[in-house]
């Protein structure tokens, strides 16, 4: 007996296939997205390596935009591999919510959790009146 | 692709005889493989942040990561620019790769497989020799002072000591020698058990260890399922399925590399 998944299956692969004209289109859109992921890279990296943490043992009051900034741009980069790249945004909605809506969620529950818990050891530890000796 | 865009009725999209997101089982299921591996990633990114938060002081990532290979010191960051763009470049030449697939060049799949497997050995070699140099540590090493641990180097040649203490701290001159001479213990590169960047932390080196590493474990078998892919490739295994589907799921596989070494480039070096 034929197997009726795998035909639908090899359907849904086949169907991927596309003509030259359409490929030039993707290329294109590859090249720019590799632009602006090289881009991003570049002024990570130059930030990273000029605007200093600390002055002399003194912080850094803005430091807070720069970390902000790494990880809006971080988030930014994410998106562009994972829509582009990994053409995510290219399948049908309900998948893209499948694959994203859980880990988003999850993950976020997560961080909150944890920084929020150890924010607290650190006061606890290294904060006014703490209880390391 | 074509058929993404189409629009289905719920009825016919949910109704049975086929997947509801019209894509087939084996990308379907790469996808969710990748969500639990992105899971275990974030989950261990946030660990890190948990000990970061927690911890008083931490290195920073300009200071500990500031060598080049052949080059000495004084660079701070580039070398692991260098990386991330080797990845993100091997993650470019996969997409023309699943494109070339797409329209059924067999030629085109070659080489650009091959460009990427060749991206990935460089990417795994530096990291090989960032490890390398982790765990040896800085040319003198560091020393306990009665200021707290600084690295010891030399400027002017060799001629001059300074003290680097960290967070932009140096000392030089008299003050640096008489610290230097009042040296209550030295360390040197970095174990499971302690690090010369962070003597006060040493779950940083634990940390870095395992992050990179078991980011690194996932870029080797990269390497070795995108050279399995090549290899059946070039056999015409693919040409009698009439897709090259298999080099987008490895594809996948490549891209979600390169997508967790984003995070690492960011939590490990940048912030």
């Amino acid at each position: 007996m034929e197997r009726d998944d795998l035909i639908q299956d090899n359907l849904y692969s086949l169907s991927a296939n596309h003509d030259e004209e359409h490929g030039k289109a993707i290329r294109k859109k590859i090249w720019q997205v590799t632009a602006i992921l090289t881009a991003i890279t570049v002024v990570e990296v130059c930030t990273g390596a000029f605007i200093k943490q600390y002055y002399e043992g003194i912080a850094n009051e803005y430091w807070w935009i720069v970390k902000w900034s790494f990880i809006v741009l971080t988030v930014v980069k994410a998106a562009y591999i994972v829509l582009v790249f990994m053409h995510l945004g290219d399948e049908r909605k309900n998948f893209k919510w499948v694959i994203l809506g859980p880990y988003i969620l999850f993950i976020l529950y997560l961080i909150f959790i944890c920084l929020t818990e150890a924010s607290y050891w650190n006061e606890v530890f290294n904060g006014p009146g703490s209880i390391t000796p | 692709m074509a058929q993404h865009a189409d629009n289905i009725s719920k009825e016919e999209l949910w109704g049975g005889n086929g997947s509801p997101f019209r894509i087939s089982y084996g990308k379907q299921w790469m996808w969710m493989f990748l969500v639990s591996d992105a899971l275990t990633f974030g989950s261990l990114l946030t660990a890190y942040g948990f000990a970061r938060h927690q911890a008083d002081a931490w290195p920073i990532g300009e200071e500990t990561f500031n060598a080049m290979p052949f080059l000495g010191d004084g660079f701070p960051l580039l070398y692991v620019a260098l990386m991330t763009f080797i990845l993100i470049v091997s993650s470019v030449t996969m997409v023309l790769a699943v494109e070339a697939g797409h329209r059924l060049d067999k030629k085109g799949v070659i080489k650009w497989l091959l460009l990427t497997v060749v991206g990935g050995f460089f990417f795994v070699g530096s990291q090989a020799w960032e490890w390398y140099h982790f765990i040896h540590g800085t040319h003198y090493g560091s020393v306990l002072t009665a200021e707290g641990w600084a690295v010891v180097d030399y400027i002017n040649e060799g001629k001059d000591l300074i003290l680097k203490f960290g967070r932009g701290v140096i000392v030089d001159g008299a003050a640096a020698q008489s610290l230097f001479d009042g040296a209550t213990a030295t360390m040197q590169g970095a174990n499971l058990i302690e690090n010369e960047y962070a003597p006060e932390v040493p779950q940083y080196a634990n940390f870095f260890f395992f992050i990179t590493g078991f980011h690194g474990f996932h870029v080797f078998s990269g390497v070795v399922i995108n050279l399995i892919i090549l290899i059946n490739v070039a056999r015409g295994v693919y040409d009698k399925r009439g897709h090259f589907e298999m080099v987008e799921k490895v594809g996948l596989y490549w891209h979600f590399v390169d997508l967790v070494w984003v995070f690492v480039f960011t939590f490990f070096y940048l912030v």
